[in-house]
C-alpha cells in the first residue's frame, strides 16, 4: 500500500487510486494501415518489466485524473508522477 | 496457594482469585495470569495432541511462538475460538478451555496409535498414498483425511461480537515495548514526535522487567528496576500513544502498517458484550522503529516434545513474572549463558536444579554466578533422551565428542520433572522482512539479521541482533538519535553492567547413538515434523528450502515456524553441506500472528458487506410484492408474483400482458452519462461501431461499444438532445466501466476534443411502458401531446409535462413493442410510476421484472451484453454486421475487425436454437455437440439464453456455436446428465421478424 503523489491533488493513498498499465503506448493515429502484427504490438505487447517501468495511473476515487507515473516494480519506490503528455523523465 | 505458585510478584494479583474450566474441570488462578500460567500453577503440563502422531503436548513457551499449547475457548457457544493459544490468553473469570486433536479425551486418545505407527507415515504420506486406487479418493481417502485434518472446530453460529477499524497517522512508531523499544519511544517522544508505541503484552516491559539480577545493572539499579522507573516516565508524556495488547500483524511498503488490538478478550463474560472485541489499527508511520525482540531456539534432541520441556526463558518468566514453577526438580539444557539466569533464578526460590551444557566452558559472570551458588553443571554433555509419556520424569545424558559431531562414554540418567531447553535466540525479522528489508547471515551465533539498507525504519534490540544488555541499550540510543536525526537522547551518559558471553556453540541436531531413522527430534513441534523428515525429503531431492517447507509441511502451522525455520535450515545446511547464510529464508507472510476474521472485515458485515443501490420506485415494488434480484449493486425487481405463483408461472403471465395489452418495467438502473461539447458528435463516432453525425437532434440511436481489441464491450441508446448534447445509456452492470473507459480516451488519447461527461445515472428515474395500448396510456398520461407515428415516430424523444414535472420521453424499445420510456428526476420516480399504474388500469397494466424483459427481448433476438458475449464476441460473430459503419475510418476496435484471428469463419457465433420438443426448456450455459459418439467429445458451443415463450408457445433458446452463422436447419445436442437434447439452429429472431409491432 503506497502513497502517490497525485499531481493534482497531492499525496493520497493508494486505494483511492487504479493502475491502467504501461504508459507512452500512443494509440496509432491510423489503424487501417497497420499489418496485423503491427496492430497486435499495440494492442497487447506490454513490457511488465521487474524493476523501473513507467506506468499510467488513474485517481479514480479522488479527481478522475490520469497521469503517469514511474515505479520501481520490484520494491514499489516511486520515482517521478507527470501529467499526461509530459515528457517522461530520465531515470 | 498452589503447590506450583512459589513466588509472589507484582504483575499478578493473588488477592484477585479468578475461576476458569479445563476440559470441564473447575481450576483457580490469579487477575494477571494467562490461561498458560493458570494451568501450570495447577500443575497442568497436558494441554493437547500433536496433529499427525496425536502425542501428548504441552505448554512450551509464554508467547506468540508457542506451538503446543492451543485450545478451544468457550466450546459450544457463539463465541467459540479454536486454535487459541493458552499462553497469550489473560485469564478472566468463567473461562472455558479445552484441549483440541484428542478423541474420547485428552488422556485417552485414539488417535495416540498414530505414534506407533509412525514409521509407516513419513514425510509426503499423503502424496504417495492416497493415489490409488484411483475409485478411492472420493468415498474412502477424502472423507477420511477431512476427519482428521485441522485441530479445532470451527464457530457454527454467527460472531456475536462487533469489531472496528481506525485509521491513524504518527511521526514514529514504535514495534514492542521491551527495553529499547521504551527507550526509543521516549526519544522520540520527547522530541516533539508524535510517537506511537505498541505491545502485545498487557505490560510494557518485555523480558527486563522481570530481570531482577545482580548481573545486570543500569545506573546502579538492578536493570528491571531502572526499567520500571523508565516506563512510569514514559506515561507522563504527551505526545505519545501506548498501546497495550496491540500486536503488528503486517508490515507494508510506505510504512503502511495493519495493528490489532484486543480490546475485550481479557474481559469476564458478561463485560464482553457491551464491547467492541478488537480493532484494527491501519497506522501510517513517518518512521518505524522495529524493537520486537527476539524467540527463544528449542534444543533438537530425542523425544525434545513431552510435556514438561520447556523453553527456559518462559520457565524464567512463569516464575518470576508469574510466580508459577514450573517443576520443582529441574534441568537446565542449554547452549549459552541466558539459561543460566533461569538457573539462578530457580535457585533463589529454593528448586532444584542442575544444568547440562554442550560447550566446554563459559567463563562470563553469570556462569560464575551459577557456580558459585553450587548448581552442578553438565559441561559438554548432551541429552539423547527422555522419558515419561504424558510429563516428563527423567533425561538420559552422554558426552560430546570433541567436534560435537557424535557422543562419547556411558549413558548417565537424571530425574527431573521439568527440562528447561535454550538453543540460544532468534532475531524476530519478520517485521523487517515484511517491509521488503534483507537479511544477513551472522555466523558466530548463526542468527539472521536485518541488513542496515532502509529507509524508513530502522531495527533495534534483540530483533536487530544485539542480544547483551550493554549493547541494546547503548546500540539503541545510538541508532534511534541517528535515525531521527536527534542529537540529545537523554541515554547518552548512561551506565550498564551485564554478563557478557565469549564461548558459543551450536549444534542443530544434536547427536545421539541411536540410528535418526529410530529417533523422534521434533522440529515442528505443531506439525509434528521431525529431523528425520527433513532428511528424507532432501533424499528424495527436495533442494530448495521452500520445497523442503512444503514437503515436510515445516514452518506451515499456525505459528509459521516462529521456533521450526532456523533449525530446518540449519539441518538442511549441515546435511546437504552448504553454509547456512547462502540458502536464504523461507518468506515471512503477513500476518505475524492470526488475525481473526472479525477484526479483517471490520464493520463491513450483514447490511454494510456492500453498498445497496435502490431505485426511487422501489417501495412500490416492495408494497406490491416482487421479488428482487441483484444486478451490480442495485436490487433490480425480478418478477411480481401473484397468489403463490412461482417464478415461471410470474414471468408466464407478465410477458403474455406485455404483448397483448401493456407492461410497465422500471429501467431507472440502467446507466446514464450525459455527454457535452462541441465535439460530442466525433466523440460518440470514434467511440460507436455506428455513424453518428447525422443523428438529427430529438433521435435516438442504438449504439455498440467495442474494446480496442474488437469485442463487445457494452450496448445503449443514445439520444441526441441539443446540437452539441447528447445522452447515452448504459448497460446497468457496465455504467462506471464505461464511464471510466470513456474518460480514459478522452483524456490520454483525444484530449483535443471539446467533450464533456457527466454520470446522470442517479439523477432520473424510468418508466418503461410496452404493449399494443402502451399509445393509449401515454395519451392518458399527456393528453395534449400528439402521439401519432408522424409526430412522435420510433427512435425519437419528446420533452413533455406530467403534474408540473418536466419530463422525456424516449419512443424506444427493448421489447419489440411500442414501448415509450418516461423519465423524470429522481425524486418523482415514485409519483410517475403511480400515475403510470393509475393510468393503465382499465388497460391491466403488469409491472414485469428483468426475467421478463429478458424472455421478451431473447423473442426478438436482441442480445444482452454480459449475458450472450463474454468478452470474445465480436459484433459480426453476434451476426450485427448492421451494426459496423463501413465508412467510417476509425472507431475503437475497428482495426481489431480485420485481425486475422477475428475474421475465422469457424468462430463461435450468435445463433437460436429450437429444442425438437417443444416443452424442453435448455439449460442456460449446457455445451452443445454436433457427434455424440465422437472421442473425445467436441464441443462446439454453448447456450447464452434459454426460455420458454408464451406468445410462441415453445421453448426458445439463444446459442454461441462455432460456425454457426452457416449452420441454419443443422441437428444438433445438448448432452445432459440424464439425456441427450435433440435442437436445431433456427434463426435467432423468433418473434415479429418484421418489426410490424413497433408500429401497431
Amino acid at each position: 500500500m503506497f502513497v502517490i503523489n497525485c499531481p493534482y491533488c497531492g499525496e493520497r493513498d493508494q486505494s483511492e487510486f487504479s493502475c491502467g498499465g504501461e504508459a507512452h503506448i500512443v494509440r496509432p493515429k491510423q489503424p487501417t494501415e497497420l499489418s496485423d502484427d503491427e496492430w497486435a504490438e499495440y494492442l497487447f505487447m506490454r513490457k511488465n518489466i521487474k524493476g523501473v517501468q513507467f506506468e499510467r495511473w488513474n485517481h479514480a476515487h479522488g479527481c478522475r485524473k490520469w497521469f503517469n507515473m514511474v515505479r520501481d516494480t520490484s520494491n514499489d519506490k516511486i520515482h517521478a508522477v507527470y501529467k499526461m503528455g509530459e515528457e517522461p523523465p530520465v531515470i | 496457594m498452589t503447590k506450583y505458585r512459589i513466588n509472589k510478584t507484582r504483575f499478578v494479583d493473588q488477592t484477585k482469585t479468578v475461576s476458569f474450566t479445563f476440559d470441564g474441570k473447575k481450576y483457580h488462578g490469579f487477575e494477571g495470569d494467562t490461561l498458560a500460567s493458570a494451568l501450570l500453577s495447577n500443575g497442568i503440563h497436558l494441554i493437547g495432541r500433536s496433529f499427525k502422531y496425536h502425542r501428548p503436548r504441552g505448554i512450551m513457551s509464554c508467547g506468540s511462538e508457542e506451538p503446543n499449547a492451543i485450545c478451544q475457548i468457550n466450546d459450544n457457544t457463539d463465541l467459540t475460538e479454536p486454535n487459541v493459544r493458552a499462553t497469550e490468553i489473560e485469564l478472566y473469570e468463567g473461562l472455558k478451555a479445552s484441549s483440541q486433536n484428542c478423541w474420547p479425551s485428552l488422556n485417552f486418545d485414539i488417535g495416540g496409535i498414530n505414534n506407533f505407527i509412525s514409521p509407516f507415515i513419513p514425510a509426503g504420506f499423503y502424496y504417495k498414498t492416497f493415489m490409488w486406487p484411483k475409485s478411492f479418493w472420493k468415498k474412502i481417502y477424502e472423507p477420511l483425511i477431512r476427519l482428521s485434518a485441522g485441530l479445532g472446530k470451527s464457530p457454527t453460529q454467527p460472531d456475536p461480537d462487533i469489531y472496528d477499524h481506525k485509521h491513524e497517522h504518527c511521526d514514529v512508531l514504535v514495534i514492542g515495548g521491551g527495553i529499547s523499544g521504551i527507550i526509543s519511544a521516549k526519544i522520540a517522544a520527547k522530541n516533539n514526535l508524535k510517537t506511537i508505541l505498541i505491545e502485545d503484552k498487557n505490560i510494557l516491559g518485555g523480558s527486563t522487567i522481570y530481570q531482577n539480577n545482580k548481573n545486570f545493572i543500569i545506573d546502579n539499579q538492578k536493570s528491571n528496576e531502572w526499567l520500571m522507573n523508565e516506563i512510569s516516565e514514559l506515561e507522563k508524556l504527551d505526545n505519545l500513544i501506548i498501546k497495550t495488547r496491540t500486536s503488528l500483524a503486517a508490515f507494508h511498503s510506505y510504512n503502511y502498517l495493519l495493528a490489532k488490538e484486543n480490546i475485550s478478550d481479557h474481559l469476564p463474560l458478561d463485560k464482553k458484550n457491551s464491547s467492541i472485541r478488537q480493532r484494527l489499527w491501519k497506522i501510517r508511520a513517518d518512521k518505524v522503529i522495529v524493537a520486537a525482540g527476539a524467540i527463544e531456539r528449542p534444543l533438537i534432541f530425542n523425544n525434545n516434545d513431552r510435556p514438561g520441556i520447556i523453553l527456559a526463558n518462559s520457565v524464567k518468566k512463569y516464575l518470576d513474572f508469574y510466580g508459577v514453577s514450573t517443576g520443582l526438580n529441574n534441568i537446565i539444557f542449554t547452549n549459552n549463558d541466558s539459561a543460566y539466569e533461569t538457573a539462578v533464578s530457580l535457585f533463589e526460590k529454593g528448586i532444584s536444579v542442575k544444568i547440562v551444557d554442550i560447550r566446554k566452558k563459559s567463563s562470563s559472570n553469570i556462569v560464575k554466578n551459577a557456580e558459585d551458588l553450587g548448581i552442578k553443571i553438565y559441561w559438554n554433555s548432551t541429552v539423547v533422551n527422555t522419558f515419561g509419556y504424558k510429563k516428563i520424569k527423567s533425561i538420559e545424558i552422554m558426552n560430546l565428542s570433541e567436534d560435537g559431531s557424535n557422543v562419547t562414554g556411558n549413558k548417565h540418567k537424571i530425574q527431573c520433572d521439568c527440562l528447561s531447553i535454550s538453543g540460544g535466540w532468534t532475531p524476530m525479522v519478520h517485521m523487517h522482512t515484511q517491509s521488503g528489508g534483507k537479511l544477513d547471515f551472522r555466523e558466530i551465533d548463526q542468527v539472521f539479521v536485518p541488513t542496515e539498507k532502509c529507509e524508513n525504519h530502522i531495527n533495534v534490540g534483540s530483533c536487530n541482533g544485539d542480544f547483551e544488555l550493554e549493547e541494546i541499550v547503548k546500540n539503541t540510543n545510538y541508532k534511534v538519535k541517528k535515525f531521527l536525526n536527534i542529537n540529545e537522547g537523554g541515554f547518552d551518559k548512561i551506565s550498564v553492567l551485564c554478563s557478557k558471553e565469549s564461548e558459543k556453540k551450536n549444534i542443530w541436531l544434536l547427536p545421539n547413538t541411536i540410528s535418526e531413522s529410530k529417533t523422534k527430534s521434533f522440529i515442528d513441534f505443531q506439525n509434528d515434523s521431525t529431523a528425520k523428515d527433513i532428511k528424507l525429503a532432501l533424499r528424495e531431492g527436495f533442494k530448495s528450502i521452500e520445497h523442503v517447507k512444503r514437503y515436510t509441511t515445516t514452518g506451515m502451522a499456525t505459528d509459521q515456524g516462529k521456533l521450526s525455520n532456523m533449525h530446518a535450515l540449519g539441518i538442511i545446511a549441515d546435511t546437504a553441506g552448504v553454509k547456512m547464510g547462502t540458502l536464504g529464508t523461507t518468506t515471512f507472510r503477513p500476518p505475524f500472528t492470526p488475525l481473526t476474521f472479525g477484526a479483517i472485515v471490520g464493520r463491513s458485515v450483514g447490511k454494510f458487506f456492500d453498498i445497496v443501490r435502490k431505485t426511487s420506485i422501489h417501495e412500490w415494488h416492495v408494497q406490491n410484492n416482487a421479488k428482487f434480484e441483484n444486478v451490480g449493486q442495485w436490487k433490480r425487481p425480478w418478477y411480481y408474483p401473484i397468489n403463490n405463483e412461482n417464478l415461471h408461472e410470474a414471468v408466464q403471465r407478465e410477458s403474455k400482458a406485455a404483448r397483448d395489452s401493456a407492461g410497465i418495467l422500471d429501467a431507472s438502473t440502467l446507466g446514464k452519462i450525459d455527454i457535452q461539447g462541441s465535439d460530442a458528435s466525433e466523440f460518440l463516432n470514434r467511440v460507436y461501431t455506428n455513424a453518428w453525425s447525422k443523428l438529427g437532434i430529438g433521435k435516438c440511436r442504438y449504439g455498440l461499444m467495442l474494446n480496442e481489441d474488437g469485442m463487445v464491450y457494452d450496448d445503449g441508446v443514445t439520444t441526441r438532445l441539443g446540437e452539441n448534447h447528447y445522452l447515452m445509456t448504459t448497460t446497468t452492470g457496465g455504467a462506471a466501466n464505461v464511464l471510466s473507459k470513456l474518460e480514459d480516451y478522452l483524456q490520454t488519447e483525444w484530449p483535443e476534443l471539446d467533450v464533456y461527461l457527466t454520470s446522470v445515472t442517479d439523477h432520473y428515474s424510468t418508466a418503461s411502458i410496452c404493449g399494443p395500448n402502451s399509445k393509449k396510456i401515454l395519451n392518458k398520461l399527456f393528453p395534449n401531446k400528439d402521439f401519432s407515428d408522424e409526430a412522435f415516430p420510433h427512435m425519437s424523444y419528446q420533452d413533455a409535462i406530467i403534474d408540473k414535472i418536466e419530463c422525456r420521453i424516449m419512443r424506444i424499445s427493448f421489447t419489440g413493442e411500442l414501448s415509450y420510456e418516461i423519465n423524470v428526476e429522481s425524486k418523482y420516480g415514485k409519483s410517475l410510476w403511480e400515475n403510470c399504474i393509475a393510468a393503465g388500469e382499465e388497460y391491466k397494466i403488469t409491472p414485469y421484472g428483468t426475467e421478463t424483459m429478458h424472455l421478451l427481448r431473447a423473442e426478438k433476438g436482441f442480445i444482452i451484453v454480459g449475458q450472450d458475449t463474454d468478452g470474445t464476441m465480436t459484433p459480426i460473430d453476434l451476426q450485427m454486421d448492421w451494426i459496423v459503419s463501413k465508412k467510417k475510418y476509425d472507431f475503437i476496435g475497428k482495426r481489431s475487425l480485420y485481425r486475422s484471428d477475428t475474421m475465422r469463419e469457424d468462430r463461435k457465433q450468435l445463433v437460436g436454437l429450437l429444442t425438437d420438443d417443444p416443452n424442453e426448456i435448455l439449460e442456460e450455459g449446457a455445451q452443445i455437440v454436433s457427434e455424440l459418439d465422437k472421442k473425445p467429445v467436441e464441443m462446439i458451443g454453448h447456450v447464452t439464453s434459454s426460455y420458454f415463450s408464451p406468445n410462441l408457445n415453445k421453448s426458445i433458446a439463444l446459442a454461441v456455436v462455432k460456425g454457426g452463422k452457416k449452420m441454419n436447419g443443422q441437428k444438433l445436442f445438448v448432452p445432459m446428465e440424464n439425456k441427450n437434447i435433440n435442437v436445431t439452429v433456427s434463426d435467432f429472431i423468433f418473434f415479429d421478424k418484421e418489426n410490424k409491432r413497433i408500429n401497431a
